[in-house]
């Protein structure tokens, strides 16, 4: 008995929103590593010296690397957003034997967030003691 | 609406016919009230009796009637033609099975998948009938619940394109299945079956695309029952490595 | 498969009964080897549309003798009550069973299980799964199933013949779906588990698969087919699909309101209207008594006319969401769906859809026919523990007892009796397929499969509804006589072989109209009136001559009908009371 097998699309991600999105979300990983390389050099610019880190600093100034910076921005913000919006699928948590409802659970993910990120500031602007 | 009309382009495969599938455009009348399996039946009982496709219950529960609806699994007894019209309305079989004719899949990768992933209570000792039934309040009900609405309809497996590019992946009606029954506090087999699930083919094939949770029509929410095992699965693997000699 | 396959057990249908009866054998005998042929694959089968509950008694409560009391008047005394005795005492066994095979009852706050009102039940006594107790309760069978070994399954196989050889049932000729062969299935025991019928009218509850298949091949066999006149009309169906609408939402507390917004049932002897809900009055009265309630109301002109035909409204705002959601979460889906309406905040049109099959194979206690080997179970078959009128949530506890009884029975049978002359049985199976290629493959006719069906159906509801009389059951017959002669002008669009669905269609097709002439020929038979079945001409029930079941033997020509006397034992016949 013959079956039809129908061929895969090349462009499977590319015609569908949905996989299209995804796969965008997943590509976000590679600007997230690209940062952490970055963040790596600094670190060791700055080990091997003042003036290292000073043309390090330098070359994160130049226009090339504050679009990269944008980009990764981008790129970290979307992939929180998604990640805030699946964590209460992938972790659903009961309290008094029924479910906490989704949007208690993203809400919290962003206050979090909101809260951690307003001590980081907090830090950064106080400035070295 | 007398008189107004809808086109169908539905594909067709015959096998003893051509080696190659093809469409074939029918008008129907359009009727606000019908569903795409309502103009289906139409074709079939007045137009063209050659065309095969299952269906049974037209209600969303038997599961028979999944199909590509414009490109989207939809069960076509729930997908009303005037969601569309007065553009035409493309349907193909479920994407990603093998087509045994017309919109008939081969849903064998499908059931030999349920069976491996033990979709039964796994006890050690079975309490007699006469001890009554098994206690279970209703929030302990409520934790694999949802995992229980599966009809088998494989709307999930069509929207899945990782089963799409790896035909290997256990897919996602049979894991939320095993989490079915893993969540059930009758059941005793959870671990078991949690291991056999933790392979390359079974959960962490799964990249969290989401679109089975999406085309879903009894909101099993698969994806989130896949999630919730691949977490279990790493917390046991942790558990078994810190404390090995606590086995379970 | 092989050419020539063979098993010990055969079990056509994998419904509710079907499975029941595979997995009751395997326990029985585990090195029994079990076939379950289907026509579709067993989670479609209709079992999976059944939403409000199963029956059985389990609460401190209740009793066993309310609910045979409750069983035999609910048949209107056409049940045999050594039938019904043993079905209310096996019930809560087989319900318990299917609770450690994982069946997501639902629970009472402590954990047991709890049970929910149903109509013409006067203890609550119906287990229930939200609304969706058969989807449930066919998964949890299947995939129980699935851990036998010993179960082979023929899924998308339709069985068109039963062989029968020296005088005893030996197997099926079954037609592949996949690849249009047509194989013997050789057996030493065959089950029929294949459902109802009810597809015979047009606007009904039932699936497209419910086309009475096993009822025609036992038919065929020689088999007759018992209280066939006897249709259940289920009360809230929804208009023009015929979406059942599930009891339970008037085991809550759902209302049925006419036009004028009145609960129009408390004028026909089943009030007060109050308190409410009150078990077996209003709308918790018999399925029979409140759609024929319908079409005296719509005789009034107190019905509310729609697109569809007239309805009447089925309240439950007065529930509440939380509660709606919670009890009748399908009920919700399905109104908003089909009918645009959210009962949360508007009544459901509703009007009685054909549901049920009262009647059907003639089998005895162990689900055994009047042929050796052949058992049947479920819908199809008829043992009568249902009468002239089912009670809500008695048919998916009947599909697990008889379900049991048949597979242990039929397994035991099996085994003392291999199937014999194989070659014997082979040659059956290719005057069948010869018989298929004739008379639809090769035809060169005029007739549409579908004109045909639809001709059967109207012909049924034009005659043989829900009232009948001499006149409108002659006229059924001779309509159905007509389409008889008009299918030898059959024509199919398909010749092919591969997924001929419109070859299963044509069977199908045939096998209707011989369901249907065995209710209309009965319902002419049967003069009195009695439950689900109602002539205008004899309207009185008449115990001194018809407290009979009607058997309908096949012919050349009309059916032939003999009648056999009720089994009573403990329960004389009475009045039949609801309200109060």
């Amino acid at each position: 008995m013959k079956l039809y097998r129908r061929p895969s699309e090349f462009a499977w991600w590319v015609t569908n929103r949905a996989y299209f999105l995804f796969v965008v979300r997943e590509l976000t990983s590679v600007f997230i590593a690209g940062y952490g390389v970055v963040l790596l050099v600094l670190l060791q610019r700055l080990a091997a010296g003042p003036q290292t880190y000073a043309a390090y600093l330098r070359f994160l100034a130049s226009p090339g690397m504050i679009f990269f910076h944008l980009v990764a921005l981008a790129a970290a913000l979307y992939h929180s957003v998604t990640w805030f919006r699946l964590a209460p699928q992938a972790m659903p948590v009961r309290l008094r034997g029924r479910r906490v409802p989704p949007p208690a659970i993203v809400a919290a993910g962003y206050a979090a967030w909101g809260a951690i990120s307003l001590v980081v500031v907090w830090i950064v602007l106080r400035g070295p003691r | 609406m007398v008189g107004a009309a809808v086109t169908l382009d539905v594909f067709r495969y015959r096998p003893e016919q051509s080696a190659e599938p093809s469409f074939q455009t029918y008008e129907i009348p359009y009727r606000e009230d019908w569903v795409v399996l309502d103009a289906l039946n139409y074709i079939k009982d007045h137009l063209d009796g050659s065309l095969a496709y299952r269906w049974s219950c037209r209600m969303g529960v038997c599961g028979s009637c999944g199909m590509m609806v414009n490109g989207t699994p939809r069960l076509t007894c729930s997908t009303f033609l005037r969601e569309f019209y007065p553009r035409a309305v493309r349907v193909e079989p479920l994407a990603n099975f093998p087509v045994a004719r017309d919109l008939i899949t081969v849903l064998d990768d499908f059931l030999e998948k349920l069976v491996r992933v033990r979709p039964w209570i796994v006890r050690e000792g079975e309490q007699p009938l006469t001890g009554g039934e098994y206690r279970q309040t209703p929030g302990e009900l409520d934790r694999y619940k949802q995992f229980s609405m599966c009809i088998n309809c494989t709307l999930c497996y069509a929207a899945c394109p990782i089963y799409a590019l790896e035909p290997h992946f256990v897919g996602p009606a049979a894991i939320a299945l095993a989490q079915r029954y893993n969540q059930d506090s009758r059941d005793e087999g959870g671990l078991a079956r949690l291991r056999a699930l933790s392979t390359p083919e079974g959960i962490w094939a799964c990249t969290l695309v989401g679109e089975c949770t999406t085309v879903c029509p009894t909101g099993v929410d698969p994806a989130g029952a896949i999630q919730q095992a691949k977490l279990a699965a790493a917390l046991d693997w942790l558990r078994r490595v810190l404390v090995p000699w606590r086995n379970r | 498969m092989e050419e020539h396959a063979r098993h010990d057990l055969v079990i056509i249908g994998g419904g509710g009964a079907g499975l029941r009866a595979a997995i009751a054998a395997a326990e029985r005998h585990p090195r029994l080897d079990i076939a379950v042929i289907s026509k579709v694959y067993p989670m479609r089968s209709h079992t999976v549309s059944a939403e409000g509950g199963a029956g059985g008694v389990i609460k401190p409560n209740d009793t066993p003798e309310a609910h045979i009391q409750d069983t035999i008047s609910g048949s209107d005394w056409l049940a045999d009550q050594d039938a019904v005795e043993v079905f209310v005492q096996e019930a809560p066994r087989e319900l318990l069973q299917l609770e450690h095979w994982g069946c997501p009852w639902s629970r009472e706050p402590d954990g047991s299980v709890a049970v929910r009102p149903f109509g013409g039940m006067k203890i609550e006594r119906t287990w229930f799964a939200a609304d969706k107790t058969g989807f449930h309760l066919l998964h949890t069978l299947f995939q129980t199933s699935l851990r036998y070994g010993t179960i082979t399954r023929y899924d998308e196989w339709f069985a068109s013949r039963l062989i029968v050889d020296e005088g005893r049932c030996q197997g099926v000729v079954a037609l592949d779906l996949r690849s249009g062969r047509v194989r013997p299935i050789a057996a030493g025991a065959v089950i029929i588990a294949t459902g109802g019928a009810a597809r015979i009218f047009p606007f009904t509850t039932n699936g497209a698969i419910c086309t009475g298949d096993g009822m025609a091949l036992a038919y065929r066999a020689g088999v007759p087919l018992k209280d066939m006149e006897f249709v259940q009309y289920h009360p809230t169906g929804l208009p023009g699909t015929g979406i059942l609408i599930t009891e339970a939402a008037r085991g809550e507390g759902g209302i049925l309101v006419n036009k004028d917004g009145y609960r129009y049932l408390q004028d026909y002897g089943l009030g007060p209207p109050e308190p409410w809900p009150r078990l077996r009055a209003m709308e918790l009265g018999p399925r029979d008594t409140l759609s024929q309630i319908f079409i005296y109301e719509m005789q009034k002109g107190r019905t509310i006319p729609g697109p569809y035909g007239d309805v009447v409204h089925l309240d439950v705002r007065h529930l509440g969401e939380k509660k709606i959601d919670e009890k009748l979460p399908f009920v919700r889906e399905l109104a908003r769906k089909y009918v645009g309406i959210d009962p949360v905040y508007e009544p459901i049109p509703v009007r009685p859809v054909a549901h049920y099959m009262m009647g059907g194979v003639d089998t005895d206690v162990h689900a055994a026919t009047t042929l050796p080997g052949l058992y049947a179970a479920g819908e199809v078959a008829c043992v009568s523990i249902n009468g002239a009128n089912r009670l809500g949530s008695n048919s998916l506890s009947e599909c697990l007892v008889f379900g049991a009884r048949a597979g242990r029975a039929a397994a035991t049978f099996a085994l003392e009796h291999p199937p014999a002359r194989i070659a014997a049985l082979a040659a059956q199976a290719r005057d069948e397929e010869r018989r298929i290629t004739a008379d639809f493959l090769h035809r060169e006719g005029t007739e549409r499969v579908a004109a045909l069906r639809r001709e059967v159906q109207q012909a049924m509801e034009a005659g043989c509804g829900i009232f009948r009389d001499a006149d409108s059951l002659q006229a059924t017959c001779d309509r159905l006589a007509r389409v008889r002669a008009r299918l030898g002008t059959l024509r199919l669009d398909d010749r092919s072989s591969v997924y001929n669905t419109e070859l299963v269609a044509a069977l199908e097709l045939e096998c209707m109209l011989d369901v249907a002439e065995a209710v209309a020929h009965s319902a002419l038979a049967r003069t009195e009136s009695r439950g689900s079945h109602q002539r205008t001409d004899y309207p009185r029930r008449d115990d001194r001559t018809f407290l009979k079941h009607t058997l309908a033997f096949r012919t050349d020509g009309a059916p032939r009908i003999a009648f056999r006397d009720v089994a009573i034992t403990r329960w004389p016949p009475a009045a039949r009371v609801y309200g109060g």
